[in-house]
């Protein structure tokens, strides 16, 4: 295990009912570093990716978060560890607020007992809506539904609340799906932005063009095992389409 | 001033009111002016609270994204293990608590199983409306144990209190208890959790909240209210049978239904769940003072429970579709 890696993974095993979905993946990510992770359906980079945001425990093998050994049972501890994770569609609450979606689980209160306490809505709505200008988004109140929102821009409202709880590293699976063409070039424009705020993002993406426009390195998966990882200036889209 | 009005377009509970308001208006003219009279509006506040408490209940439970349908059946439980633990020799305060407990009981029970079994609590609460209603009647022996109305503290349930004795005591508790289920699903980070589990269930668990907890709190929380409505309820009456509350768990449904409560989780609110409940009891009773044939209650319940549906999905359409600049 390389030291400086912010998150290794060793010897990686999941069946599903029989399915060995994950064969012994072992993995580094360094900080501040923009890795797409690219692969058919089925290839095993969903199961890789719910084992690091908690949604699923590996049956083998180790999690390691800054050198540490990491026990991540569900999503809360993965988000503790300073994991986030945006995913395709549900990470938000159509029928809730902007504010209240970005909170979701860490709430600010004013008062609490016992972990149920009195929102702060003040500073909900205001946080939210710094958090949003921070990331370049320009939306109307933040009392505006979710469901209400392009795609681009939920996007945008999830990847905004992952940068306010200074996350460490930023899972993005398929963020790109389904949206317009300069949406798109936003979403590829904060995975871009990431490395400036020292944040390690993980991009999942079937789209070989959109993952080449914005990371540094290039984990191509197949049948639940690591068949390619180079820094992208040493592999090129053929390439990967081959090994796939 | 567009922005407020869209957005009390798309308020859950418009639809309801307006109906009340007009039923209202309707039954003040066709019972002569007698409708609104402080005579008839005392009888109907010191019903209004036994079903309007079942209704915050469920209304509670449908914004979680379950269903309750044995609520009728906790509700004449409760009064019956109370009774006959009182006939045991049991004190008033500990035999309420025990049956409180069995409610809460009732209610874990109902969201264990549809968690952990994954069943739709449609099917797990009609299993339990059986099972309860059974039970009360295997409890009571077959005959309804007597209430030793001397032992019970009745003035702080069913006195009529308030200005004029307008009202019983039992309007305070529900008022009380609304209110803070209100607070509690609007106010408090559990509300928050509470409509993101039944809002968008993927959502709420990807962001780390405890939905099965939160599902068997609101589940549990729905048969105490439940219970406790059955306890005033048979205060009121003096007895406990064991056939009240029978239908109760549709009316309580269609109650938080027509007060704009989503099926499907997510939407709703408790206001709306008392103007549902309370639309239903001024629909009984205009009824009855306007000398329509009472056969024609039920026949009245559905068609509103269609009509404030189908208003709320047209209003709800509209506030949408009106474009506002922020």
């Amino acid at each position: 295990m390389s030291s400086e890696a912010i998150i290794s993974v060793r010897n990686l095993h999941k069946w599903y009912s029989g399915v060995h979905a994950l064969k012994g993946v072992s993995l580094d990510f360094k900080p501040n570093e923009a890795v797409g992770l690219v692969g058919d359906n089925g290839a095993g980079k969903s199961t890789l990716i719910n084992i690091l945001s908690g949604l699923h425990m590996a049956d083998e093998g180790e999690v390691f978060v800054e050198g540490e050994k990491a026990s991540i049972a569900n999503p809360r501890d993965a988000m503790d560890l300073g994991i986030e994770t945006i995913y395709q569609y549900n990470s938000m609450v159509p029928i809730m607020s902007i504010a209240r979606n970005m909170f979701i689980g860490r709430e600010p209160l004013t008062f609490s007992l016992g972990g149920i306490g009195i929102l702060d809505e003040t500073k909900m709505r205001q946080q939210s809506v710094d958090a949003i200008a921070d990331v370049d988004l320009h939306l109307r109140s933040p009392d505006a539904l979710v469901g209400e929102l392009s795609g681009g821009q939920r996007q945008g409202v999830a990847i905004a609340r992952a940068m306010h709880f200074r996350s460490k590293v930023m899972i993005l699976d398929e963020p790109t799906n389904h949206l317009s063409v300069k949406e798109t070039t936003k979403v590829i424009g904060f995975v871009k932005s990431l490395k400036e705020q020292n944040v390690t993002g993980i991009f999942i993406s079937h789209n070989m063009h959109h993952v080449f426009a914005c990371c540094d390195r290039i984990i191509a998966m197949a049948l639940g095992e690591v068949v390619l990882d180079k820094p992208i200036g040493e592999t090129n889209i053929d390439e990967v389409h081959d090994l796939l | 001033m567009k922005r407020l009005l869209k957005l009390s377009l798309q308020k859950p509970e418009l639809a309801a009111l307006l109906l009340l308001l007009i039923l209202v208006g309707v039954f003040q003219i066709t019972s002569g002016g007698f409708f609104l009279s402080y005579a008839n509006m005392r009888g109907l506040l010191g019903f209004l609270p036994e079903m309007a408490l079942v209704a915050v209940g469920v209304t509670l439970l449908m914004i979680c994204g379950e269903f309750d349908l044995s609520v009728g059946s906790v509700f004449a439980l409760m009064p019956m293990t109370m009774a006959v633990l009182m006939v045991d020799g049991w004190a008033f305060l500990p035999a309420v608590a025990v049956g409180m407990g069995f409610c809460a009981l009732i209610g874990f029970v109902n969201g264990f199983l549809t968690i952990r079994f994954g069943i739709p609590s449609f099917i797990t609460t009609l299993g339990m409306l059986f099972m309860a209603r059974s039970l009360t009647v295997v409890i009571s022996g077959g005959f309804p144990p007597r209430l030793k109305l001397d032992e019970i503290p009745e003035h702080l349930f069913i006195a009529f209190v308030g200005p004029g004795d307008l009202f019983r005591a039992s309007f305070l508790w529900f008022v009380g208890i609304a209110l803070f289920v209100a607070f509690l699903l609007g106010k408090t980070n559990f509300g928050n959790w509470v409509r993101a589990t039944g809002g968008f269930l993927p959502a709420a668990q990807a962001m780390g909240i405890p939905t099965a907890r939160v599902k068997i709190a609101c589940f549990m929380l729905c048969s105490m209210l439940a219970g406790f409505a059955g306890l005033i309820q048979v205060l009121r009456l003096g007895s406990p049978l064991p056939s009240i509350g029978e239908g109760l768990e549709l009316q309580a449904v269609a109650a938080a239904v027509i007060g704009g409560t989503s099926l499907f989780g997510g939407i709703g609110s408790v206001l709306g769940g008392v103007i549902g409940a309370t639309l239903i009891r001024v629909i009984d009773n205009g009824m009855v003072l306007s000398q329509v044939d009472s056969n024609w209650f039920k026949f009245a319940v559905g068609a509103l429970t269609i009509l404030a549906v189908v208003a709320n999905a047209w209003l709800r359409k509209r506030g949408r579709a009106m474009k506002v600049e922020t």
